[in-house]
């Protein structure tokens, strides 16, 4: 196209003006009809600062001025850039929409003994679906027939399969892999899982980042003053300084071909979507761009302790006998135990792990705040506290671990006792190792839970602040003296499971709820779901947001420094339209390739620990 | 309330910039987003949506004139 414009100027030299005008007009004509059309109907609808209108009028400048190639070929460069641009956005839209992409398309539902394909909207709660291998769960329900593997890959990044069997829920939106199952639909599509999530992560670009905002502000004012210019810039010299018309109106025409802002005006906004696309690969919704970037600057994170960087579930840690062995201490204690339905009574009948013989227990007794009084078939056992023990004058001991501490007593005898403590999640010490690294400056546990647990917890995961024995609404009062206390421009995420904690995720810059897949309370009230309790899942948004805001800072920066280049080297003659157009549309389809990257975040596991990939 | 509109064929990033700000000056509505990469409108109010969609439909036609809003 180049070489022929070129070829078609040096042939037309022979030729004279008006034939070469002529000539020129048409082949300007066949390129960017739409460009002039687009610019005179939206005059004439009061849009003045139009990109039609201004390439119109830099085009036909050019040609006023005698550049007759040069006007041509700056309406194709600008055609073609275009297109490349819709293209481009085309496509990112569309790659990350699929990323997203969990909606199931149909459901197999049990009617009258057939099976009917309809979609998931038609089905109603209580009837009967059937899964085939490979088939998306197309709506929240529980097993009635058949066991299978399920893969919930999609909704929490998860990659390692579950297996389901009869009476177990299924999630909508994950994928069944190996059995054909069927299932009672609990709920109607609109209120499935995957509705939810699908809400949500489309809502979430209505929900616009400060630095969204600001480009958006920036582009009104931006537009209007570079006409401004353009406009001072082609009379002043002229008028004042005996300067020539049409070379001064040339580096005005300049300044209009890059007064469009459309290389920011993009970018940013796909950045956004595409890291808040990303993040929902790794099982991490995020309601909105301005969530994002507020996690991009944490600076204090918040833990509620139980089920959030520990299990939430009581284990036997250690059971230290006196006199017996550690199997028939805990038999005698889960004996004592068996009626309660107490998470300790519980995590002691689990770990002695076989079936109670109901028979052997003749009589048992509650007493309140210590413990339990059993009759058993020829002994009298009491399992329960220090004060228990006081109370029949057993000759009792503290322990030196950490936990819960059940001591048992037999006929008053001392016995020994054992250990109960919830355990530290497995990668609660690499997240918090993690976001250090990535520079969250202060970490704080809250719990209810007592001192000493709280402290060994926080001491075993170097996390810097504990505020233990605490009643709920002393949460949300912590959590404010916090926010007063830190630096204007770091934020303060709250991490917790979203269940009990609903008003302090409220409270902090960035409410993040952990384990929410089923949970609608934690859904609806954080900023940032993470769909599985992982932890570390909290050190993988961060990447995400770090890397989303490196990237649109760069194309802020890469798009005004070459305009700012543009105009400076225009203003001086330098620049010719050519470059104009690079700053045009070239930027912005560099800039959009750019923002994409947002969209792909290395799994775990392949980045070192504190490196951020850019 | 909040409605969400699908947009076909809005291809101009800074004319959704603009079709937001002019929406967000209705009387009557609440908040308003114009998404240019997900091609979805936002608008919340408390009156009735259909007139304020008529206005809604008026500045969009002015700013761009190609777009169609799916009621």
């Amino acid at each position: 196209m180049l070489a022929c414009l070129i070829a078609a100027s040096k042939l037309t030299d022979g030729f004279n003006g008006y034939l070469k005008l002529g000539l020129f007009l048409a082949v300007y004509l066949i390129i960017g009809w739409d460009v002039l059309f687009s610019a005179v109907r939206n005059i004439v609808r009061g849009q003045v600062f139009d990109e039609n209108f201004l390439m119109t009028i830099a085009t036909v400048g050019a040609m006023f001025t005698g550049e007759y190639p040069e006007g041509v070929a700056v309406m194709l460069f600008y055609q073609v850039g275009e297109w490349f641009q819709k293209y481009a956005v085309g496509k990112s839209r569309r790659s990350i929409t699929e990323l997203m992409d969990i909606r199931p398309d149909y459901a197999n539902v049990v009617r009258e003994g057939k099976t009917v394909t309809v979609s998931p909207e038609e089905v109603q709660p209580g009837e009967i679906i059937s899964i085939a291998p490979g088939e998306k769960i197309p709506l929240d329900c529980v097993i009635v027939k058949g066991s299978t593997t399920v893969n919930c890959s999609a909704l929490t990044g998860e990659s390692l399969p579950r297996s389901a069997a009869e009476g177990d829920e299924l999630i909508s939106g994950s994928i069944n892999l190996s059995g054909l199952i069927r299932a009672e639909v609990k709920c109607e599509f609109a209120q499935s899982t995957v509705s939810k999530i699908l809400d949500m992560v489309e809502n979430s670009a209505s929900k616009k980042a400060k630095s969204e905002a600001f480009i958006t502000r920036f582009a009104r004012y931006y537009t209007p003053a570079v006409v401004i210019s353009a406009v001072l810039l082609a009379v002043i010299a002229p008028l004042f300084f005996h300067g020539v018309w049409s070379e001064w109106i040339h580096r005005a025409l300049i300044f209009l071909v890059v007064s469009c802002p459309c290389a920011l005006v993009i970018s940013v906004p796909l950045s956004f979507f595409g890291g808040i696309g990303g993040a929902s690969r790794h099982g991490i919704l995020v309601k909105g761009a301005n969530y994002l970037e507020a996690l991009s600057k944490v600076g204090t994170v918040v833990f509620d302790k139980t089920g959030t960087l520990t299990k939430g579930v009581f284990y036997v840690t250690a059971v230290h006998p006196e006199e017996i062995s550690e199997k028939e201490l805990l038999r005698l204690a889960a004996y004592a135990e068996s009626y309660s339905k107490h998470p300790i009574a519980e995590s002691i009948k689990r770990e002695y792990g076989k079936d109670i013989d109901t028979d052997q227990i003749k009589a048992i007794d509650e007493i309140s705040g210590m413990g339990i009084k059993a009759e058993l078939q020829d002994v009298t056992v009491h399992v329960g506290n220090g004060k228990l023990m006081d109370s029949i004058h057993a000759n009792w001991h503290e322990c030196h671990q950490q936990g819960t501490v059940v001591h048992i007593a037999v006929n008053n005898e001392y016995m020994g006792h054992i250990v109960i403590s919830d355990v530290v999640k497995d990668d609660s010490k690499d997240c918090i190792t993690a976001i250090k690294a990535l520079g969250v400056g202060k970490t704080v546990i809250l719990t209810g839970d007592s001192k000493n647990v709280a402290d060994a917890v926080a001491k075993e995961l170097n996390i810097d602040e504990v505020y233990s024995q605490l009643m709920p609404g002393d949460k949300v009062e912590i959590v404010e003296r916090l926010l007063t206390g830190k630096q204007k421009k770091s934020t303060l995420a709250f991490v917790g499971d979203g269940i009990n904690d609903a008003p302090v995720i409220t409270r902090a810059d960035v409410g993040i709820a952990m384990g929410a897949l089923g949970s609608d309370a934690a859904i609806e009230s954080a900023d940032i779901v993470l769909m599985d309790d992982k932890p570390s899942k909290l050190a993988t948004a961060m990447r995400i947001s770090q890397k989303t805001m490196g990237i649109v800072r760069q194309n802020i920066v890469f798009a005004l420094a070459v305009k700012a280049l543009v105009l400076i080297l225009g203003a001086f003659g330098i620049a010719n339209m050519w470059f104009a157009v690079f700053a045009d549309v070239g930027v912005s389809v560099i800039a959009i390739l750019n923002a994409m990257r947002a969209m792909k975040i290395k799994k775990q596991g392949t980045i070192s620990k504190g490196e951020v990939p850019l | 309330m909040k409605k969400i509109f699908k947009l076909e064929d809005l291809d101009c990033a800074n004319c959704a910039a603009k079709m937001e700000e002019k929406i967000n000056k209705i009387d009557g509505v609440k908040s308003a987003s114009v998404s240019f990469v997900t091609q979805k409108m936002t608008i919340e109010t408390d009156d009735d949506i259909d007139e304020i969609m008529k206005k809604v439909v008026k500045i969009c036609k002015k700013i761009e004139p190609d777009m169609s809003i799916i009621m």
